[in-house]
Order: structure tokens, then C-alpha cells, then sequence
């Protein structure tokens, strides 16, 4: 409410409630004014009925005079006119006056009101000091209040209100005045609740009536058109406003009954024929014209709906909603329209074009009229609709006007302009004075056809910056092109060409089709009538390409490109570039080969699948595209690794020298394409170093990047000719190479076209642009993606030697492949690999071979023989004549000599520094290998190819010796290690250097052997001699082997050779144990001590030269040798009672025996073997030199030597026991720093032991409680 | 029953679009497409914070002289649009409503199906003839 003040309001409604004034008239008048002015100056709380939510109210009245023919007769439900309330003002404080004339006169006063039934009345007695000071006789003040109350308020005694002071600035004034507007107050609404209650109810009652014959809307309209008369007055203009929505409500309603079927008698006026189409009038509050005419029931539909409408805006725009006013406006237009439809009413054409545009501007200023500019710039969302339509309106009058014909209008046009206008009737009298009314602009748009394009244009561009201002793109495109339309039916394609520019794009990037070949045929036609051949070739390829259009309007296009073609060039312009996407869509390219590497001058073809989207078969001169070359870095080395990778490029890229271009959906077409990003393409980066390959970094790259980071709006371009772009990328280098097929006929649809690739100079080839040429039009793609390339490569000519097996073996003839990749260079006849000989491993060529060339792909081609001489020194191997890039295949058979000292394992490194990586499996089986090196010089080079086998010798052999008293054997044992199976013969041991004739007699079958993998053979000699034996003997083994496998068994026999030493032979000792139960028993049982007895027998005489070996000491003329003994018991069956071991002097003669007797305690029963007995060399201290021990020898030492010098010459035993203070004792003398004793080992077979493998049988104690044994 | 319905993805291309009168195609092509901008309008009036809570339906976006059109964003912005011929006043906010989830449904069942490609153009035969379903039949 507050607002209204701010700003004031020309159609506010001048009614206020009427409060009638009786009784004195001057009083009535000296008070008026701050009647008038207090009254509404506090709001007041209105309770409602029906559940309505109480209001505060501002409370205005009309005060008139009282007259009787105010009081409404019966029947007149009139609520404007109607009087609230009655009010009968006296200043009388006089009882004689009182009684004289104003009781009467307040008695004819009530008695009107009862005779018209009005009970809201007031009786005001106003007192003031002045008066009362004039009168002597003074009654008290009250008496003629109280008079009054007694004489007219029986039971309402709040009817009679006193006034005291008014015109006084008194606080009793102020009271009384307070307290008389609340009364007052109360009593209005009091009024309203009932008198509107009574008033609604009627109402309500009539529109139940709605169903009876006689009963009219434009009746039932007046009365609830009273009820929002009287809100309104009460400033309620919701509650106004609810009426006549209400009213709308209903009428919408009948008329959509009436469209079921459902007729009421009352719609048939306005069903008449509308005759006046002069829009709607929204400036004044109320439109008396209209508002008679619904109420004689003459008003027509759109009367009736421009009159609601109009009172609805109204009451909108006092309650501050413009923005619902346009919105409504826009529903009330579309509505009126489709109800006049419905009800069949007949309207001349145009003449509803006419209401909406009128209605629409005057809606429009309306709302300028009551918003500022800001206001209305910032709610564009609100009334652009109204803007459109209006324009639509005008655009369709002027089509029907024939304003928009480039001949301007016919007479039969004029006519319909003439009735047109008509309707119109003359101009209102509130806009006749203003320029820009809607009636003046409508009556000057169809005047003439300028005035109308002027009007259009500036309604269009004024809805179009609306809708840019809004965002709302697509609407104004939309205008836009309806603006294009019209300039080309004005005849001005320039003007037409940048609207259409810009809906053709923004229907392409979102890919509607249907609009998009719409749009594109006005544009055809633009650039036809625009004479752009160049752009109209353009749209008429992607148009002859359209599956939306029918076949003969392609097949018209698609001429259009063909006619211009065929034209001989005029000598100015040269020929035009279109896009190649309108014209044939790439699918797919094949390489053949399918790896797309091939050597240099190779056979290279390419397949390439077009789709051609001509409606008819196109002949094209040429097809090319243009190659971008570039060196390979690298060269040759490593190239067939390189190529793998890269013909499997991009993710349509199949292995198979395929390459797939993505294809949008043929639905939404290259839109689609344009507004869907393009999928991530990302690949694994490696980064080694040169030097060791190792990794130095490694990362995932992206490759499609400059498609992803392109700018959006120029991915456009692709289909819409660009005049820039195009021309740059035809200026095709002549000397480049490119790929070409002529004079090829593109068939609708698939095609396939196949081109030879040049392969001149090794590198990579790129496919950068294809070019089709038709006459004088040049089909042009300039890039092609996903990246076709192929790559030509040189290669230097390469020679490898492989064995065919996984291992060679060394001693048998093994098979190895010889590879030559012939590279650039030809083997011509006569060339020929010369192989330098070396003894250890000779190259056999008797078996007839031949070589086999295959060509780059892997086909066999041919097959020759080779022809192998071989001279002292070189194997000259000539080859056959071979082209370049072939593979010259041949087996040849080598032996590798197996070397017949044990060998040692290499250290296994090649020439070349790589370490060879070997399978495990050989290393964990100790085989020994041979790397054998050939020599070979090429006939493509003066430098010698030095290439390494390796070979393994199947076998592993050992030998021992084997003694049975002075008996002696040789045993040499055979491993085979490889995985072959082997047959072995005519195993022979010779001895080398005979100086002393040693007989080695065989004990082996003489029948082959067969040796299985990881098998052994054991082959035993018996040594026998005459006088004595060596000192050292060498020996050789050999035997003959050859495979299980070989055909030839005789030839296929190998020699395999072991040499070995065998040094100190003879036996010189032997033991001899014997255990002894105790004395009066048989057997030894546990825990009883049994004797152990040793006997130490010299067997040999010593020879001179073993006198050296031995360290003997001359004794009383007696050539004596210490040894020591021991006594071991691992398996801890004995137990060692007393000493275990001991020093022993032996005689240095044939036969001399020692004995020595010892304690054992068996600690099990059964078969026990016997304890271990070890002799040694015992060397005294004085035949050593004298070390200084050091604390960690002589820990070292502790078991041997420390031991047995406590002993040394007491010849003493020591107990286990003892050991610990023996050790302590020794331990003690080495701080004498005495030199020290030490032992040495006899080598195997110089010691025999007699006893070995002997048992005895020890029974158990014949008590069965268990015996506890404990030895410490 | 509908007029028009379409199906458009949220790069606001067509997925799907059938019209009943044909001649008329091209008109309904260009509603819809011009309707995409309330769509946008209203979709962002509703802001980022109150996005999940959004109703899906959006209402009436606009109403011209012969047809009333609706318009409904499913969570993934796919746009669905119905156009409904003004003079049908029988159709109610509830059938609309009711319409749209119809749509709905019928348009995930489309999506579940493994042999389509998320982007491409409709063809399911299914949702061909639930569209049919809610068309007015050709007359």
C-alpha cells in the first residue's frame, strides 16, 4: 500500500464506501475535514466468513448528506451506491431543545431507516464546552446522552457515541476522538461482513441458477462484478481480482462445453460474427463501452475477454505484478484464439491478426507505462513472447496484405487491407494524441509496403535483441531466419545471407538435420541469386548428399555441380575448391602388403573404400593424395620392430594394414560429429636411453591433442565453405609425390579404388590431403584422420648363423641354419661366403644342401643347390642369385671337436660385450660349453663377419680308484648331461707314458651301452703290474658315442676322450679291526665293555721315491713312521671307553704290524657295524718350521694337532673325558711357543681297512628293566 | 495426445523426434529445437546447489498460438519434449506428467540395452511404439 503512495495512480478508482450524514448538517461540515483524514489513518482488523483469513484494513468513506433515496429499494443489490453506514450528528445539550425538535427528528430518521431494513446506523452527540458555558440551566452532561440511549438504543447502547471537544487540541479530544473512529470503525465492517455476506450469498445462489433456461452470464457478470467493485474499493484488489478469475473460470468453461457439445442458449451472442477487431484497451480502469455492451448482452467474445482482461490489468498492476500481466496476456491471446475456433465464429482473415498485434503493443506500453526502463530491460524474459508474437502477426499480415511481394500489393490485396482496416473503427480517444500508439502503427504498416518493412524490421530486431539479451539463442535464430525469409521474398538475398549463415551453423553443431537441409536450401538459393559460385557448388554438394531431401532434388543439386564442371574454364578463374566431406565419405584404406613396411621399390598398394553420397555416378578424372615424406631417422637397424608398432596406429587401426575412419551416425550426420568431441586417444610413452636401453622415464601421451584443444565455432568450417581455408590446402607442390588413380567413376554408394604407392626412397610416407577432380571442381580433404602412413625401408644385407636344435652339441655333427637377409643388396652368381677353417671344428658338407630364398613377405620363391668347396684353409660356400630383399635360407653340418682336457667353463661373455643369457637348466647341470668362433667374409663387405656358436659337450666324466688289498681298480664314471640319448661303445683306458708297464685289464661288457639323459655309465680296470707300481700314472679314457637317433650307427660313432692322473696308488697300510666280547662270554652285549683290537699291517715295501712322501725317522737303526690312529663313531652305536686314539711308530718294512687295543661299550643290540678308524700321517713338530701360533689357529687346530701334543711322547691316552683339562694343559705349554705337530691325509688307496663293512652282533642284556647307559 | 515427441541428448541433438501430421515435420523440428531454450533457461534458474532436488518435469515452457509444449530433464540432462495441440483441452498437468515418466521408462529400458551405443540415435522398436502409444493417431 505503501507504494501506491510513492507513486501515484491515474486509474485508481474513485469510489469509497458511503457513510451517510443526518441530523446537523454545519456540525457535520466543521468536522468533516478531520473526519476525512483520521478515519483511514489506523488499520483496522477485518474478520471474514467462509474461513477467509482476516485482513487489516484501511478504512475510507464517502460522507453524503442523508437522503431517503439513498437507502436502496428491494431488489437493487447495487453495492457501489449502497450506504454502510448512517451516522446522525447533534450537538444538542439542551433537554428542552431535545425534546422540541431532535428527537423528532432522530425519530423520523430511525423510522426510515426501518422501513428500508437498515440496521447499521450511529447516533453522534457532539459537546463542547463554549456551548454549555452559554446555557445558565445545565443539566448534567449525561442526561441528554442517556435520554438518547433510553429513547433509541433500548439494548445497543454502543449506537450512541459522544464527541467532546473535537475542534480542541485536548487530551479528553483526543480520547473521544479515538475512541469515536474505533467505534465508527467497528461499525463499517460490522456493515461490510454482513451486508457483503448477504450479498455473496445471493450471488452464489444465482450462479447455481446456471443450469436453468433463462439464466445469463452477462448478468451473473454484473453482480459478481459488483462484489470486485466493492474489494477494490476497499483497496482488497486480490480479493477483486479473485472475482473476476473466477468469472473467467467460468466462461472458459462453458466455452469448452460448448466445444464438447454442450451448448448454453446465452453463448449464442457470442458466437456472432466478430465485426470490430480494435484490440485491447487497457487504459482506462474501467471500460464503460465494453462493460454496457455485456450488459445489454451484446458483447461479442473478444468484448468480453478484452473487457475481463483489461479490468485483470488493472487490478495486476495495483498489485504490483506487471510481469503476470504480459504472461497472461500471451495465455488470453492464444486462448481467444483457439476459443473463437472452437465456437465456430466466423472472423475475417486477418482481422484476428489485427486484435492480437494491437492487443500484444497494448500490453506492451501498458506495462512501459507503469516500469521504468531498467525494470523492463531486466524482465525481457516476460514480454519477448508478446514481442514475437506481435511480430509474427504483422509478418502474417503482410503476407496476406501482399505487403512482402516484390511487386508490392495486387488490388484484390488492397481490398482485404480496406475491410482490414475497417474493423478497426476510429482511434480511441485516449491515444489519439500519441504518436506511437498501436492503431497508428497498425493503419501505417498496411498502409504501404514501406511502412511495413519498416515496422517488421524494428519489431523483429527488438524481439531478437531480447532474446540475445536473454540467452535465448535458439528463438532468435529463429526470428532471424524468418527475417532472412523475408528479405529474400523482398529480393535482397545479401541482407538474408548472414541470418541464415547463422542458423545454418547453430543447427549443424547440434546436429538437427531436418532443419539443417532446410536451412541450407535457402541458402542454396541465397548463394545461387548472390552468385558465390564457389560457396554455392558448396551447399549444393553437401545438399545433393542429403538423405533428406528427395532423389530429384539431389539429383538437381547434384547437376548444378556437374553443368558448372563441364564448363570450359573462363581464363580468370582457376578451379574451385570444395570440401570433400559433401562429396564421398572416406571408409576405410587397405595396405598390401598388410604391414604397410616394404623395402625400397617394393610393390606397395593401397586399397582405398570411398563412400560416394552423389545421388548419381560421378566421373572423376582424378583422385590423389598428396604424401609428406620424411627420413626416417634410424635407418635400417631395428625397423621391423618400429613398423609393428606403427601400422596399428589409432584405435581403429586393426593389425591387419586396416585403417577404419570413424563415421558419425548417418542419421545425425557430420552435426553430430561436430558436437560430440572426439574420443581420447592415449598412448604409453616410453623414454630409454640410447646407450643401455634402460628406462628414463615414461609417461601416456596424448595423440589426438589438436583435434581435442581445437576452438569450438571453427569446427563449423568443415561444412559450411569457408572461402580462407580451402584454397591454402589445394596448393598442392607438384614435385611431392602423391598417390593417383584417373578417370575412376564413383558409383552412389561404396567404392573402391586402388593406388600404387611409390616407394622410391626409404622413409616414412604421410597421407596428408585427397583431392578428386571433377572438370573444373576440385574435391578436396585436407587432412585425413586417423594418420594413414607406410614406411619404406633399406637394409643392409645381414648374415646369421642359428642351430636349428635349442643346444649344439659338441663331438656329433649339428645341424645350423645360415640366414642371409639379402637387404639392398643382389647376390649375383658367383658370390659366394668364404668361411675360414679352424681345426676344432671342421664343417661338413657331404651331405648335398640346398638353399631356399624366400621374399620379404615370407613366400617361398625358389630353391637351389649350393655348391661347397672347401680348401685347406676356407670352405668357400657359393650362393645362388638372389633379388634384393630376400632371404636366402641353407643348413649346413658342423662338428665341434670335443677338447679332451676337462674343461673349464668360460666366462661367459661374447665379443660384442652382451652377456649372453643361457637357460638356467644348462647351468644347473654343469654343462660345459665351447663357444667356437667362425670367421665368414661376405661378399657385401670387406670386413670379415665374426660370428659365435656355442657348443656343449654331452658328457661328464670322473674317475676314482678302487682298492681291494694290494688289489687295485680304476673306475671311471660317464654322465651324460645332455638331453639326447646316446649310445655308447669300445670304452678303452690306456695309460699315456708307460715308463713302467702297468696291465689294465677291462671288466666291461662289450656290447654298446645305452645312455639315457642324466644317466651314468661306470666303467671299471683292473690294475695289475710286475714289479711295482708308478708313482703316477696318466691315464685315458675314451669310448665311442653316438646318438640313439643317428641312421648311421657305424659312421655316426664319435670319439669322446678323458684324461686323468692318478698319483700314490699302493696300498701302504691296512686295518684291520676285530671286536672281542668280554672274556667268558660269546657275544658282546650292551652296555658291557667289549675289546676293540687294531691292527695296523705295512703292506708295501717303500720305495725310494716314496720315502719322500713319507716322513720316516731312524730309530735305533729302524726306519720308523708315526701314524696316527682314531677311532670314530658317527652313528653313535659304541661308545669310546678310555682313549680313542693314539700315535703309533711303524716299522718302514713289509708286514710289520701294530696292534692296539681299545674299550668300546656297544650302546644297542643287533648288528652293529663297526666304528670308523682313521689314520693319518702324523708329522712331528721338528719336520715343519716353526710357526707362530696365533690363539684362532690353535682353535682351528683343536681337534687334530693341539690334541695330540699333550700325548706326544708319554704315548699316553686320553680319555673324551679328559679332553677339556687336556686342552687346558696344551693350552698352557703353547705359551712355551713350541712348534707344532701336524697330520696329513693318505690319499685314497694307499690305506686299506679290512674291516670295512664288518658287523657284529650284540645282544641285549638279558634283564629286561631298562638300563640307563650314561657316558659323559 | 501428443503431437510431437522428442528425445534430444545433452549435447542437444536429436535422439529421437516423431511427429504425427508429416507435412508438418519440419515445424515441429524447429518447436522443439527453439524450446531447448527455456529448457536451458530453466534447468539453470534452478542452480547448482539445488540441483539434485530439481523435479525432473519442467512444466510448460511455452505455449504458442496452436500448440502447448512441455518439457522434462532427466537427471543425466537428457531432454524429453512433448508437443501437445492446443485445442486438446483435455489433457491435464497429471497426463502430461504421466506421459513424460512413461517416457522416462521407456527411454531407460532403451539405455539398458547393451547393443546401444549411449549417444546414438533411438531405433528400438519398443520405444517406437510406446511413442505411438502416446500419439494422436494420424487421422
Amino acid at each position: 500500500m505503501e507504494a501506491h503512495e510513492e507513486k501515484p495512480i491515474i486509474y485508481t478508482m474513485e469510489n469509497k464506501p458511503i457513510v451517510t450524514c443526518a441530523g446537523d448538517q454545519s456540525l457535520f461540515t466543521s468536522l468533516y475535514t478531520s473526519l476525512a483524514q483520521q478515519l483511514p489513518r489506523e488499520p483496522m482488523e477485518w474478520r471474514r466468513s467462509y474461513g477467509r483469513a482476516p485482513k487489516m484494513i484501511h478504512l475510507e468513506a464517502n460522507f453524503v448528506q442523508f437522503k431517503e433515496e439513498l437507502l436502496p429499494k428491494d431488489g437493487n443489490r447495487a453495492l457501489l451506491t449502497f450506504p454502510f453506514l448512517h451516522i446522525y450528528w447533534t450537538d444538542c445539550c439542551d433537554t428542552e431543545m431535545y425534546k422540541a425538535s431532535v428527537k423528532d427528528d432522530m425519530l423520523r430518521w430511525q423510522s426510515t431507516l426501518r422501513l428500508h431494513g437498515s440496521v447499521d446506523w450511529l447516533i453522534v452527540v457532539v459537546e463542547s464546552e463554549a456551548k454549555k458555558k452559554n446555557k445558565t440551566n445545565i443539566l448534567p452532561r449525561t442526561s441528554i446522552v442517556d435520554k438518547i440511549r433510553n429513547d433509541f438504543c433500548n439494548k445497543q447502547s454502543d449506537r450512541c457515541v459522544v464527541l467532546s471537544d473535537p475542534l480542541k487540541e485536548s487530551s479528553r479530544s483526543q480520547d473521544s476522538w479515538s475512541s469515536f473512529l474505533t467505534k465508527l470503525r467497528t461499525l463499517l465492517l460490522m456493515s461490510f461482513t454482513k451486508n457483503l455476506g448477504r450479498f455473496e450469498d445471493d450471488m452464489r445462489t444465482l450462479r447455481e441458477k446456471r443450469t436453468e433456461p433463462g439464466w445469463s452470464f452477462c448478468d451473473y457478470f454484473m453482480v459478481q462484478e459488483e462484489l470486485a467493485f466493492v474489494f477494490e474499493m476497499l483497496q482488497q484488489f486480490e480479493d477483486a481480482l479473485v472475482q473476476y478469475d473466477e468469472l473467467d473460470a467460468l466462461f472458459t468453461q462453458y466455452v469448452l462445453n460448448f466445444g464438447a457439445g454442450d451448448g448454453a442458449n446465452w453463448l449464442g451472442s457470442f458466437c456472432a460474427p466478430v465485426k470490430r477487431w480494435n484490440g485491447l484497451l487497457l487504459r482506462r480502469p474501467i471500460d464503460m463501452e465494453k462493460r454496457e455492451l455485456i450488459q445489454r448482452g451484446e458483447a461479442s467474445l473478444l468484448d468480453l475477454r478484452s473487457y475481463l482482461f483489461s479490468r485483470q490489468c488493472t487490478l495486476l498492476i495495483f498489485l504490483q505484478r506487471p510481469w503476470e500481466v504480459t504472461q497472461r496476456a500471451l495465455e488470453l491471446l492464444h486462448n481467444c484464439v483457439q476459443e473463437l475456433c472452437l465456437l465456430e465464429v466466423s472472423v475475417v482473415q486477418g482481422a484476428l491478426d489485427c486484435w492480437v498485434f494491437l492487443s500484444c503493443l497494448e500490453v506492451l506500453h501498458r506495462i512501459e507505462g507503469c516500469c521504468d526502463r531498467a525494470q523492463l530491460e531486466a524482465n525481457c524474459s516476460h514480454t519477448v513472447g508478446l514481442w514475437t508474437y506481435a511480430t509474427e502477426k504483422l509478418k502474417s499480415l503482410g503476407y496476406l496484405c501482399g505487403l512482402v511481394a516484390e511487386k508490392g500489393p495486387t488490388s484484390e490485396d488492397l481490398n482485404r487491407t480496406v475491410d482490414l482496416l475497417a474493423g478497426l473503427g476510429e482511434e480511441r480517444p485516449e491515444t489519439v494524441n500519441s504518436l506511437q500508439s498501436p492503431y497508428k502503427k497498425l493503419n501505417e504498416a498496411l498502409s504501404s509496403v514501406e511502412a511495413f518493412e519498416k515496422h517488421y524490421l524494428e519489431l523483429s530486431h527488438a524481439a531478437m535483441e531480447m532474446y540475445r539479451a536473454i540467452g535465448r539463442m535458439r528463438s532468435a535464430r529463429l526470428i532471424g531466419k524468418s527475417l532472412a525469409e523475408f528479405y529474400m521474398k523482398k529480393g535482397d538475398p545479401e541482407r538474408a545471407e548472414g541470418f541464415l549463415d547463422d542458423s545454418l551453423r547453430s543447427y549443424v553443431a547440434e546436429g538437427w538435420s531436418l532443419q539443417v537441409t532446410h536451412t541450407r536450401k535457402q541458402m542454396a538459393e541465397c548463394q545461387k541469386l548472390l552468385q558465390q559460385t564457389e560457396d554455392y557448388l558448396q551447399t549444393s554438394a553437401l545438399l545433393a548428399g542429403d538423405a533428406n531431401l528427395t532423389v530429384e532434388e539431389r539429383k538437381h543439386f547434384c547437376q548444378e555441380i556437374l553443368t558448372f564442371a563441364s564448363q570450359p574454364p573462363a581464363p580468370s578463374d582457376q578451379t574451385v575448391a570444395l570440401s570433400m566431406a559433401a562429396f564421398a565419405q572416406l571408409r576405410q584404406m587397405q595396405f598390401s602388403p598388410p604391414g604397410a613396411v616394404v623395402h625400397v621399390g617394393a610393390a606397395l598398394q593401397l586399397e582405398l573404400r570411398v563412400r560416394c553420397l552423389m545421388p548419381v555416378a560421378v566421373k572423376v578424372e582424378q583422385l590423389a593424395a598428396t604424401l609428406h615424406f620424411s627420413l626416417e631417422q634410424g635407418g635400417a637397424r631395428g625397423r621391423a620392430g618400429s613398423a609393428q608398432r606403427r601400422t596399428g596406429q589409432g584405435p581403429q587401426g586393426q593389425g591387419d594394414g586396416v585403417v577404419l575412419f570413424p563415421q558419425g551416425s548417418p542419421l545425425a550426420g557430420a552435426g553430430m560429429g561436430a558436437s560430440l568431441l572426439p574420443a581420447l586417444e592415449l598412448y604409453e610413452m616410453q623414454d630409454r636411453s640410447p646407450s643401455d636401453s634402460s628406462l628414463n622415464s615414461t609417461g601416456v601421451v596424448c595423440k589426438n591433442m589438436h583435434l581435442l584443444l581445437r576452438r569450438h565455432d571453427s569446427s563449423a568450417s568443415l561444412d559450411t565453405p569457408t572461402a580462407g581455408a580451402l584454397p591454402a590446402a589445394i596448393a598442392v607442390d607438384d614435385g611431392a609425390q602423391m598417390l593417383r588413380a584417373r578417370d575412376i567413376t564413383l558409383q552412389p554408394g561404396d567404392n573402391s579404388i586402388l593406388f600404387t604407392a611409390p616407394t622410391g626412397e626409404p622413409g616414412s610416407y604421410t597421407l596428408r590431403q585427397l583431392c578428386g577432380s571433377v572438370g573444373r571442381v576440385q574435391f578436396v580433404q585436407s587432412h585425413i584422420y586417423p594418420v594413414v602412413q607406410y614406411e619404406v625401408y633399406s637394409q643392409e644385407p645381414q648374415l646369421t648363423i642359428e642351430p636349428l636344435s635349442d643346444n649344439l652339441l659338441a663331438g656329433i655333427p649339428q645341424k645350423v641354419k645360415f640366414t642371409i637377409a639379402t637387404g639392398h643388396y643382389s647376390v649375383k652368381k658367383g658370390d659366394a661366403l668364404q668361411l675360414s677353417n679352424t681345426d676344432s671344428m671342421p664343417i661338413l658338407h657331404s651331405s648335398c644342401c640346398s638353399a631356399t630364398i624366400l621374399s620379404s613377405t615370407g613366400e617361398r620363391v625358389g630353391e637351389s643347390a649350393l655348391s661347397i668347396q672347401s680348401s685347406e684353409k676356407v670352405t668357400s660356400i657359393s650362393l645362388p642369385p638372389t633379388p634384393p630383399y630376400h632371404t636366402l635360407e641353407f643348413q649346413l653340418e658342423v662338428l665341434c671337436h670335443i677338447p679332451p682336457t676337462p674343461f673349464k667353463p668360460d666366462i661367459e661373455r661374447l665379443t660384442n660385450g652382451e652377456v649372453r643369457h643361457r637357460p638356467k637348466s644348462h647351468a644347473d647341470r654343469g654343462m660345459i660349453n665351447i663357444d667356437q668362433k667362425v670367421s665368414i667374409d661376405c661378399p657385401w663387405s670387406i670386413y670379415s663377419t665374426l660370428i659365435s656358436l656355442t657348443f656343449y659337450v654331452p658328457f661328464k666324466a670322473k674317475h676314482s680308484i678302487l682298492s681291494a688289498g694290494k688289489r687295485k681298480y680304476i673306475q671311471v664314471c660317464l654322465q651324460n648331461v645332455s638331453d639326447t640319448i646316446f649310445h655308447l661303445a669300445d670304452p678303452v683306458l690306456t695309460e699315456c707314458q708307460p715308463t713302467i708297464p702297468v696291465e689294465l685289464l677291462s671288466l666291461n661288457a662289450k656290447t654298446q651301452q645305452t645312455v639315457c639323459s642324466q644317466q651314468s655309465v661306470f666303467c671299471l680296470w683292473e690294475m695289475r703290474w710286475v714289479e711295482r707300481l708308478p708313482l703316477c700314472l696318466q691315464c685315458a679314457f675314451s669310448a665311442s658315442f653316438a646318438p640313439v637317433s643317428a641312421s648311421d650307427a657305424h659312421t655316426a660313432f664319435k670319439p669322446y676322450r678323458y684324461e686323468f692322473q692318478l698319483d700314490r696308488v699302493s696300498t701302504l697300510y691296512s686295518l684291520k679291526a676285530e671286536i672281542l666280547p668280554p672274556s667268558g662270554d660269546q657275544h658282546c652285549r650292551t652296555g658291557t665293555l667289549c675289546g676293540l683290537e687294531v691292527s695296523i699291517t705295512r703292506q708295501a715295501e717303500p720305495s725310494e721315491t716314496e720315502g719322500e712322501e713319507e716322513e720316516s725317522t731312524e730309530i735305533e737303526g729302524l726306519r720308523t713312521t708315526k701314524l696316527m690312529y682314531e677311532v670314530v663313531d658317527n652313528s653313535s652305536n659304541w661308545a669310546v671307553c678310555g682313549k680313542s686314539s693314539g700315535v703309533v711308530s711303524m716299522p718302514v718294512a713289509a708286514s710289520a704290524t701294530h696292534r692296539v687295543q681299545m674299550e668300546v661299550m656297544p650302546l644297542f643290540a643287533g648288528h652293529l657295524p663297526f666304528p670308523n678308524i682313521k689314520v693319518f700321517k702324523y708329522l712331528p713338530h721338528s719336520a715343519v718350521p716353526a710357526i707362530q701360533p696365533d690363539t684362532d689357529s690353535c682353535l682351528e687346530n683343536d681337534t687334530m694337532s693341539l690334541l695330540d701334543k699333550g700325548l706326544d711322547d708319554q704315548g699316553d691316552t686320553a680319555s673324551i673325558r679328559s679332553r677339556g683339562s687336556v686342552h687346558s694343559v696344551g693350552s698352557g705349554e703353547q705359551q712355551r711357543v713350541l712348534p707344532m705337530p701336524r697330520l696329513e691325509p693318505f690319499s685314497p688307496g694307499q690305506v686299506f681297512y679290512l674291516s670295512q663293512g664288518r658287523q657284529v652282533l650284540v645282544l641285549p642284556v638279558t634283564d629286561d628293566h631298562v638300563m640307563e647307559v650314561n657316558v659323559t | 495426445m501428443a503431437v510431437c515427441i522428442a528425445v534430444i541428448a545433452k549435447e542437444n541433438y536429436p535422439l529421437y523426434i516423431r511427429s504425427v501430421p508429416i507435412q508438418n515435420e519440419l515445424k515441429f523440428h524447429y518447436t522443439v529445437h527453439t524450446s531447448l531454450d527455456v529448457v536451458e533457461e530453466k534447468i539453470s534458474a534452478v542452480g547448482k546447489a539445488m540441483a539434485d532436488q530439481r523435479e525432473l518435469y519442467l512444466g510448460l515452457l511455452y505455449p504458442t498460438e496452436d500448440y502447448k509444449v512441455y518439457g522434462y530433464v532427466t537427471n543425466s540432462k537428457v531432454k524429453f519434449v512433448i508437443v501437445v495441440d492446443s485445442s486438446n483441452t483435455s489433457l491435464r498437468d497429471n497426463e502430461i506428467r504421466s506421459m513424460f515418466r512413461k517416457l522416462h521408462n521407456s527411454f531407460t529400458d532403451v539405455m539398458c540395452n547393451p547393443f546401444y551405443n549411449p549417444g546414438d540415435t533411438i531405433q528400438s522398436k519398443a520405444f517406437d511404439s510406446m511413442v505411438t502409444a502416446m500419439m494422436v493417431q494420424a487421422s
